[in-house]
């Protein structure tokens, strides 16, 4: 079974080009807002939403995160609107993937079976949990893949090749490659490294592998697409938004224009890659 | 959900995946994995290594000043007109509470490890202490994360902890209370994984911690039983224990689990009452859920968002608790109650008049408790309450909740 990610990924291979995969976090700074932003993302060059669903406590989180997260929560974003909003999303654009990203209570408190059945019905593609190693496969990887939901697995520079067999056994869609040991949103780590541990993990794998973390600039994404098979940016965008947001959380200017104008700049970066790479 | 059948013995746990019964487990990013996987093969050499074992029982004795006294509280069972109160004096060891116990044990992992940095979240700061403490005698540099609201409220720990060479890092998240300086400490260690050792202060956590933990604390249960039977020639016919994480709960429980007649009752921070959200009663008024690292009974609302809860109590003022007690709870072993700020509060005054005793207010939910059931039982009935840690870091609280001045 194919499914939009699959498809898309085959589509910009015979391209010759990296992915840009974008994230924007649910709800933030308000509902209506974010799906304006959404709606921005395949329009300015993304080619796959990650979309955060907000936890009270995010672990692997840096601050702009976080504090994402809790704008979203204060503008009472729930699992069930976050799922709605990737319905309503849906209803637009049948075609760029979506992505939930998030940490496991909410959706074990929505209930595993209800939710997957609730995410396919909106549109959903594939799932990104981060407190979900492979040791935890049986709580929602299983159930997903069952229900044809990607369950995209995270690698880190701490998986090791003993290890990565593991990490990839019930991963799909994609692989996604953290570049660093550390939280989003921290400074990017060695370029050459990071080639090096995604020419590792594609002798293991014939999935694509995304790399992210740390990536917030064209130029970045343009040297990290270039060998990777497509390119994460989180925080840059979450603080494209925060930047437009006043002190009491009024909007200064159009957040959706300001993610459109950062993701127009990374998506030349991101078809900038195999160019430079060939040269 | 069926009752699950009592088992033959409640000490078995966890099973090989981490987790008792539904509780427990390992749900930490990929990044840590590989390190917990390692942390899990090295403690399970060193449990049954005999130098691993030799260094923890000098340490012990030494350093820490174990056994610690099991206390005939005359005074106190004098008041109360019911059974004969123990108090179990972990007050007494060095830096003031149990957490030495388990600072300890674990300080010897990351020397075994190779580990050149040590960092530690705290709630009250008596794991922060006894963390920067075990440091500096081991020569590792430590940082402890802290919430604002603690920091503020156990200043003298914050001192003493700096005065121990320990960097101490304010968190303001959330209510800056435990919740958040472990997710911080846990973001910390996802950044430094290669050279940090995180020494957890309480039985909770992914696995292997809460087991680990439990073991380096079960050194409580079983001198008190020991010496239950030494002072009184048979066992206690109820044992209690204040619950946050609940390690000096577990260390205590743990040895007397298997001892089917010994009554067991945990207590949790009651706080303004349970019927609103300012309370940390997560076994009374939470339901499962997954944070940091384990499945246990959390605080939460419907969405699955975690609360921050309350209590007077900075080593309490956690929403989530140890799998173990989870667990313990569900099978029906252990009894789980909840004592309000005011009756610790009084349990805290009265156990300093009448025993001479200044308890901390974690201990002083235990004491509370006993004052309840202790004047309805027979003279010739025996309680050990735990008293974790003495009460010099609540003075500043206390004053500020009785309208004093220092």
């Amino acid at each position: 079974m194919t499914t939009r990610i699959d498809r898309r990924m085959a589509k910009l291979k015979s391209e010759g080009r990296p992915a840009l995969v974008t994230y924007v976090m649910g709800g933030d700074p308000d509902y209506d807002t974010s799906l304006s932003i959404m709606k921005a993302l395949p329009v300015s060059g993304s080619d796959l939403i990650e979309l955060g669903m907000p936890f009270s406590d995010p672990m692997a989180d840096g601050p702009a995160i976080q504090a994402a997260g809790l704008r979203a929560l204060k503008g009472g974003q729930t699992l069930a609107r976050t799922l709605k909003l990737a319905s309503e999303f849906r209803a637009g654009d049948d075609e760029t993937p979506i992505v939930l990203m998030g940490y496991y209570n909410p959706i074990y408190i929505y209930g595993v079976d209800r939710f997957l059945a609730d995410a396919k019905a909106s549109g959903i593609d594939g799932l990104i949990v981060v407190d979900l190693p492979p040791e935890m496969d049986e709580e929602l990887c299983i159930p997903a893949l069952k229900a044809g939901v990607n369950f995209i697995r995270l690698a880190t520079p701490t998986t090791d090749d003993k290890r990565l067999p593991k990490v990839l056994e019930n991963t799909s869609g994609f692989v996604y490659y953290v570049s660093m040991t550390g939280i989003t949103g921290s400074a990017l780590a060695d370029t050459a490294k990071v080639s090096a541990a995604v020419t590792r993990i594609k002798g293991h794998t014939a999935l694509p592998v995304c790399v992210g973390f740390g990536v917030k600039t064209a130029e970045q994404a343009r040297v990290i697409g270039a060998s990777a098979d497509g390119v994460v940016v989180g925080t840059a965008i979450v603080n494209a938004i925060a930047n437009v947001l006043g002190p009491k959380g009024e909007k200064t200017a159009d957040p959706a224009e300001a993610v459109a104008t950062l993701v127009s700049g990374l998506a030349q970066g991101v078809r900038a890659a195999r160019l430079a790479a060939a040269e | 959900m069926n009752k699950p059948a009592m088992p033959n013995s409640f000490r078995t746990g966890p099973d090989e995946q981490g987790m008792f019964g539904i509780f427990g487990g390992r749900f930490v990013a990929e990044t840590l994995m590989p390190l917990i996987l390692d942390l899990e093969e090295q403690w399970n050499h060193a449990k049954n290594d005999p130098e691993f074992k030799a260094e923890l029982q000098n340490l012990s004795t030494h350093y820490a000043g174990r056994p610690s006294k099991l206390y005939f509280a005359e005074g106190l069972t004098k008041h109360l007109g019911g059974a004969k109160v123990y108090f179990k004096r972990e007050d007494l060891n060095h830096t003031g509470s149990h957490k030495i116990n388990n600072c300890l044990g674990q300080i010897l992992l990351a020397k075994r490890m190779g580990k050149k940095r040590i960092i530690a979240e705290t709630g009250a700061g008596q794991h922060g202490v006894a963390s920067a403490t075990v440091a500096a005698r081991f020569g590792y540099p430590c940082v402890v994360y802290m919430g604002a609201t603690d920091v503020a409220r156990q200043s003298p720990n914050v001192f003493r902890m700096k005065l121990l060479g320990a960097e101490v890092r304010p968190v303001t998240a959330g209510h800056g209370t435990l919740k958040d300086a472990m997710n911080e400490a846990l973001r910390d260690w996802v950044t430094n994984v290669e050279d940090t050792y995180y020494l957890i202060g309480t039985a909770a956590g992914p696995h292997p911690y809460p087991e680990l933990v439990r073991d380096f604390q079960s050194v409580i249960g079983s001198e008190a039983r020991a010496q239950m039977l030494e002072q009184e020639g048979r066992l206690p016919d109820v044992i209690i224990a204040a619950v946050g994480g609940g390690s000096n709960a577990i260390g205590l429980f743990h040895p007397f689990l298997d001892d089917k007649d010994v009554r067991i009752i945990g207590i949790e921070a009651g706080g303004r009452g349970l019927d609103g959200v300012e309370h940390c009663a997560s076994m009374n008024a939470g339901k499962p859920g997954v944070l940091h690292g384990n499945r246990t009974y959390l605080l939460q609302n419907a969405d699955g968002q975690i609360l921050d809860g309350h209590s007077i109590s900075a080593g309490l003022d956690y929403p989530g608790v140890g799998p173990e007690h989870s667990w313990l709870r569900d099978s029906g072993r252990v009894q789980y109650e909840p004592i309000l700020d005011d009756e610790a509060l009084e349990a805290f005054q009265l156990t300093t008049r009448v025993e001479g005793i200044i308890p901390a207010l974690e201990s002083a939910h235990a004491i509370a408790h006993a004052m309840k059931i202790v004047p309805k039982m027979d003279k010739d009935q025996l309680v050990i309450v735990n008293l974790s840690g003495r009460g010099d870091k609540d003075v500043h609280t206390v004053a500020n909740m009785l309208g004093m001045e220092i």
